[in-house]
């Protein structure tokens, strides 16, 4: 009996406790990635600007890594576990197929429309409905080292990528670094933006006009030849077949390479003493193009965040939303990623220290390349990313691993 | 004779338990079984079970990159078995010496088992790192390598440096299983065959191992088991690259359910696995029972 009695006080207990912190309080549960853009610190300090803003709302802020990112939005739609999500610009395909973001359409007046730059836009939006706000506008850069340059004998970064190659292959015979290229081409997304990138600036199409994949032809072919060229010429760092974004960081930062691509928060990473060795020394320019084809090559990397649709919290989440991608504390983080809004980059304040970053930043995001838009494209992606690392290490031809995957890919559609 | 009312009170005790092993493992088994059958999508798997047969078991067995997965288990599993089972022998033979310090180096054995299996892979990254990697160092200090080379990049190595790195953490168990059975060997039969002039080879094959068969046997079952199984490693130190050279079933089980989102195709992949696991247990058992015989 007594014993019964104490049980039924602790039920009772616990009921009274959880009911109270809901009155009073919603706690929103978010989930970013740990990865490129904006770095943890400044998520949480943004987050705590966000919380000494709206007393009565508190945030669990979760970071997980970007190849983790899709999987854990996806799982955790029967868990109904997050209220705020950070996206990839290749998934709204399938996350509205399967009804996994709320359609936000209605949230966003047309003064934002307007304001935001267009190319942010592409990430949250499908088939007309917006599934979100853009919060990262990011492409991949070409980083150089200018002393490298300097002492080869050049006196401005390549325009084209051919002239990368001619410059590398200058820089490696005089001895000043082993490798001059660094890339992120281990078997995973960074190897596709990379890929993207070059096909880009080549002329390349993922998919032609019925959307049948056309990557195996024309640019899409060269892109893959001249990656796999740039192994074999030994310009390459043979270890990029293994690296993601931060391996570039690390190997381009120790000065053991004159070239790296990578995303725009590189930029002042490496320029900062703390984190590198060759600050000061880093420029930073749109990948190159080719001549006759391009000026620029970029790949459209931007991200957005979305409320699930299991999400119990909309109102708080989506103002939680509001305030992260406000042009204000958007400008204020400026250093790592750079701002969705268009004005942002006429601003003294976003502009100062940074100027290479923010003048390469108006070229390429002019110019940004998307990636398929199709629901399967997490596979499509995979058999990619095999195809690729299959012809960079040698295993097959460029043509053929991409016909494979090509043929694959058709299979999936 | 065993009594009406024992056997009901059994059997009363015994139906809690029953109750929930059959909603914790028996539902979730039938659903599975129920979805590989259909073509169920992650999201909402019960508004598209679209009936399909066997579909999906064909698919999956003339696939030639799931064959090709199942050859990356199989090899994955028989050699990190395999050398577990030696190392782990040996060691627990030397652990088995009375010497200064014995106890010291028994409790060290723990210490690979004690971490997490995430953190011996992040670790063993850091040691086959292609730029500032321990191995490399170490090889080249040696003379044994003329420069820094990429382990887990090429697809020539990749997988037999995880299967170092799965070693490394599991061979510890076997040793444990094999120390443990070499208490019970009593000392009188060895000086017996000594005393027959048994050399230490002879001892070694016809008195130890014989004794330690059967613990063996069971230590043998579960890291087969366990290794055909294998995940997380995979997933934390190569995800299946370079060229899906390391993706095993495991792997290629996840990403058909929760990245391509079919869990029925998913769920008849992950049963053909268990089949190929039953198989191998079934014959383990023959084995074991064989032996218990003669």
């Amino acid at each position: 009996m007594k014993i019964k009695n104490i049980l039924k006080g602790a039920v009772f207990g616990v009921f009274a406790v959880s009911g109270a912190a809901h009155a009073a309080d919603v706690t929103l549960n978010a989930l970013f990635m740990a990865q490129a853009a904006y770095s943890e610190d400044d998520i949480r300090n943004m987050t705590a600007d966000f919380k000494a803003a709206n007393p009565g709302v508190d945030v669990n802020v979760e970071l997980v890594p970007y190849e983790a990112l899709h999987d854990k939005i996806v799982l955790s739609q029967s868990a109904n576990g997050y209220d705020v999500v950070l996206y990839d610009v290749i998934w709204p395909a399938e996350f509205a197929q399967y009804k996994l973001l709320d359609d936000v359409t209605d949230r966003i007046d047309d003064k934002t429309r307007k304001a935001v730059l267009s190319g942010a836009w592409t990430t949250v939006e499908y088939d007309g409905k917006y599934y979100g706000m853009p919060w990262i506008a990011d492409t991949k850069f070409l980083f150089y080292n200018k002393d490298m340059l300097k002492k080869a004998g050049f006196d401005h970064p390549p325009a084209t990528w051919e002239e990368l190659e001619t410059q590398a292959k200058a820089i490696k015979d005089k001895g000043i670094v082993d490798y001059p290229l660094v890339w992120s081409w281990s078997q995973s997304e960074a190897a596709i933006c990379d890929y993207t990138t070059i096909l880009s600036g080549m002329g390349g199409q993922f998919l032609d006009a019925d959307g049948k994949p056309a990557f195996n032809t024309g640019g899409g072919l060269k892109a893959l030849q001249y990656m796999v060229g740039t192994i074999n010429d030994g310009v390459t760092n043979p270890n990029s077949r293994e690296y993601a974004e931060e391996d570039v960081r690390r190997v381009f930062s120790s000065g053991q390479a004159a070239f790296a691509l990578n995303w725009g928060y590189m930029y002042n990473l490496a320029n900062d003493p703390a984190e590198s060795q060759v600050a000061g020394n880093v420029g930073i320019v749109p990948a190159p193009g080719e001549a006759g084809v391009s000026k620029a090559s970029a790949v459209n990397g931007s991200m957005g965040l979305g409320i699930p649709t299991k999400s119990t919290h909309k109102e708080e989440a989506w103002k939680y939303i509001q305030f992260l991608t406000s042009q204000k504390v958007q400008n204020k983080y400026a250093k790592l990623s750079l701002p969705v809004w268009e004005a942002s980059y006429s601003n003294p304040d976003v502009i100062k220290g940074q100027e290479p970053f923010v003048n390469a930043a108006k070229t390429s995001f002019a110019v940004m390349a998307p990636r398929p838009t199709m629901a399967s494209y997490q596979e499509a992606s995979a058999v990619l990313q095999e195809a690729l690392q299959n012809a960079m290490l040698g295993t097959a031809t460029p043509t053929d691993a991409l016909n494979n995957a090509a043929k694959t890919i058709a299979d999936l559609q | 004779m065993i009594s009406y009312r024992k056997t009901v009170t059994a059997w009363l005790l015994l139906t809690p338990m029953i109750v929930i092993i059959l909603g914790v493992s028996g539902y979730p088994l039938i659903k599975t079984v129920y979805y590989s059958l259909t073509g169920a999508k992650l999201i909402a798997p019960d508004l598209t079970d679209a009936w399909i047969g066997f579909g999906n078991y064909i698919r999956a067995l003339s696939s030639s990159n799931f064959r090709e997965a199942i050859w990356h288990t199989t090899y994955f599993a028989v050699i990190s078995v395999g050398v577990e089972m030696i190392i782990g022998v040996m060691v627990a033979l030397l652990l088995n010496e009375v010497f200064v310090g014995r106890t010291l180096l028994r409790a060290m054995l723990i210490l690979p088992l004690a971490l997490p299996t995430v953190v011996n892979a992040m670790m063993w990254r850091l040691i086959y790192n292609p730029d500032f990697g321990a191995l490399n160092a170490l090889l080249v200090q040696l003379g044994m390598l003329d420069a820094y080379r990429s382990w887990l990049g090429d697809p020539a190595t990749a997988l037999d440096m995880v299967i170092v790195a799965d070693v490394w953490k599991n061979f510890p168990l076997v040793a444990l299983i094999a120390l443990a059975a070499l208490q019970t060997v009593p000392k009188d039969l060895y000086e017996a065959a000594t005393l027959d002039g048994a050399g230490m080879w002879n001892r070694f094959w016809r008195i130890t191992l014989p004794a330690i068969l059967g613990p063996l046997s069971v230590a043998l079952v579960l890291r087969t088991i366990e290794a055909f199984k294998v995940f997380d490693i995979i997933y934390v130190m190569t995800r299946g690259g370079p060229a899906s050279s390391t993706k095993t079933v495991s792997f290629y089980v996840y990403q058909e359910a929760f990245a391509y989102m079919r869990v029925g195709s998913g769920a008849s992949y992950a049963l053909i696995v268990v089949l190929i696991s039953a198989c191998l247990i079934a014959g383990y058992m023959y084995l074991i029972r064989k032996h218990g015989e003669a």
